[in-house]
């Protein structure tokens, strides 16, 4: 091993599947030892046996499904609003400083404490699931967007302008298309921090959902259904990651994807 | 002076820092003739990149004026088009989408001028780049990457060429032939070309006039006409010729003698305690 050495993609998976088989060996050890109570950690055959009556019982389904339109649609709320105030903050100095004391607070503002105040706001409806994982995702997003903007190298916003682009030509045709990449990137990072706002509306103001799902799940102490709950949100987010990855390569082949 | 395509008058640039201003140029005043290929060269800190970005339009002048055909330049614009040293291409297009970028710009579409797709083509074929076209810049040479900058700066016709050291990144032998390549291209394409380069021969071998600026504040130094052979009649030999080795090292000596460089060397002295010559001393003679 060397630092930063070559690593072939047969090698890597070889050790990805080792160490997803090293874990999950761990844990059924563990389970399987009687040193822990299956109460706190349920075994994965158990955790498996749960999927299975969960999904046949036709819930699971419904749950995930809802949860995944709450997700999408506060993701994509925040989007439409941080894509285009991120641009303008990264490419005009005076709207970053109008803009970014206002924001450089909310980003710390603990979106699991607004959980009353939209309650009180936009009541018990979806409307309150969105709003928490609006405003869980919508600051960051902004933010990170806007230095993605600014990333921008100058030369290419000058060599437009030397052509003869207007503004609003180096704003769209320049800037927005040099950072998209980077924009897509930062979508499919915060996209999952969506994930952990909707199971906390879940968990508080829901009666429907996989976070919800949890929470009963809690009430009858069925450790097993806990944990499949946390296991299938894990799938679902490392399934879109990876396809998010697929259309970032697809789209944008000049581009090196972040991490 | 009605005549020159570019007039320079007291031309002055500051710049705020954390205390005070810092004077980039000062009384910078020339003119340049249509057609004229002049090189900007000098110490480090001279002001020979604000210079280019002022006559850009990228930055505005503290004090003086640019007249560019007796019109006052305010900003950038299509007549003036930059090569920058690199980082300027955009990833997301193609070669030739690129070269054409200017093309699909409302400002070249409203003055009655047609999408010139002939010209596009012309340029790739005249840079060398028919063959990679469809390719994106990031699979391209630091050469091949400056050709695409120079062909999609000319796409548009512009009155005057801005080149900020653009071949500052490429090895000896690319620069040699983007050497070659640009005093091929300037004998079908004659523009005003103002160049900023580090590499005196470079200058000497490229320029119809080459301009020493002196640090501390920027300004002019000296002028050195070249009186070469015109640009297509020059050749790789000529810079063996003792005319032109008699020219670089004039404006070589000008720039060190403008550098600051003995400064260094007394506080190098101080630094270190070594025994260095003591300038004007019998032991240093250049």
């Amino acid at each position: 091993m060397r630092i930063r050495g070559p690593l072939g993609r047969r090698a890597y998976l070889g050790i990805a599947v080792a160490s997803f088989l090293g874990w999950t060996g761990g844990w059924w050890a563990l389970a399987a030892s009687g040193w822990v109570d299956p109460l706190f950690l349920p075994s994965p055959p158990a955790v498996l046996r749960r999927a299975y009556l969960w999904a046949v019982d036709g819930d699971l389904l419904v749950d995930a499904r809802i949860s995944i339109l709450r997700v999408t649609a506060g993701f994509l709320l925040s989007a439409l609003a941080a894509v285009p105030l991120g641009l303008l903050i990264g490419a005009y100095r005076p709207v970053r400083a109008f803009s970014e004391p206002l924001l450089e607070f909310a980003r710390y503002l603990p979106a699991v404490a607004f959980v009353p105040m939209v309650l009180l706001w936009v009541g018990i409806g979806e409307g309150s699931k969105i709003a928490l994982i609006w405003i869980g995702t919508f600051f960051q997003m902004v933010i990170m967007i806007s230095e993605d903007v600014a990333r921008v190298p100058l030369p290419q916003i000058e060599a437009a302008r030397t052509l003869g682009a207007a503004d609003s030509e180096v704003l769209l045709r320049v800037l927005l298309r040099s950072a998209l990449p980077a924009i897509f990137d930062t979508l499919r990072i915060t996209l999952g921090w969506a994930w952990t706002y909707l199971v906390v509306a879940e968990l508080v103001a829901a009666n429907s959902g996989l976070g919800y799902a949890i929470l009963k799940a809690q009430r009858f102490l069925q450790t097993d259904k806990i944990f499949v709950g946390i296991i299938v949100i894990g799938l679902i987010g490392l399934g879109t990651d990876q396809l998010l990855r697929a259309a970032h390569r697809a789209l944008f082949p000049w581009a090196a994807t972040r991490t | 002076m009605n005549e020159a395509k570019l007039a320079l008058h007291d031309l002055g640039k500051r710049f705020p820092i954390r205390d005070g201003e810092f004077t980039a140029l000062a009384d910078v005043s020339f003119d340049i003739a249509p057609g004229e290929f002049v090189a900007l060269v000098g110490a480090s800190g001279c002001g020979k990149s604000t210079l280019l970005r002022l006559i850009g339009g990228l930055e505005s002048p503290s004090s003086g004026r640019i007249l560019l055909d007796s019109r006052p330049v305010r900003g950038p614009g299509r007549d003036r088009a930059m090569v920058f040293q690199d980082y300027s291409l955009y990833p997301w297009l193609t070669v030739a989408q690129n070269v054409g970028f200017s093309r699909g710009l409302r400002a070249n579409r409203s003055r009655g001028r047609a999408p010139n797709t002939e010209r596009s083509r012309l340029l790739l074929e005249l840079m060398g780049l028919e063959r990679v076209a469809d390719a994106y810049p990031h699979t391209l040479s630091g050469g091949m990457r400056q050709r695409v900058a120079i062909a999609r700066a000319l796409q548009n016709e512009p009155d005057v060429l801005l080149m900020d050291e653009p071949f500052g990144a490429l090895d000896a032998q690319t620069r040699e032939v983007m050497h070659e390549l640009i005093l091929h291209v300037l004998a079908s394409e004659r523009r005003t070309i103002v160049f900023v380069t580090h590499d005196v021969e470079e200058a000497v071998y490229l320029a119809d006039r080459i301009i020493v600026l002196a640090p501390g504040p920027g300004r002019v130094d000296s002028i050195w006409p070249t009186d070469l052979p015109p640009a297509l009649a020059r050749r790789l030999e000529l810079k063996q010729s003792a005319a032109f080795l008699r020219l670089a090292d004039g404006i070589r000596a000008r720039i060190r003698e403008t550098s600051g460089l003995q400064s260094d060397l007394t506080a190098l002295r101080r630094l270190t305690g070594i025994k260095l010559p003591k300038p004007g001393s019998a032991s240093e003679t250049s």
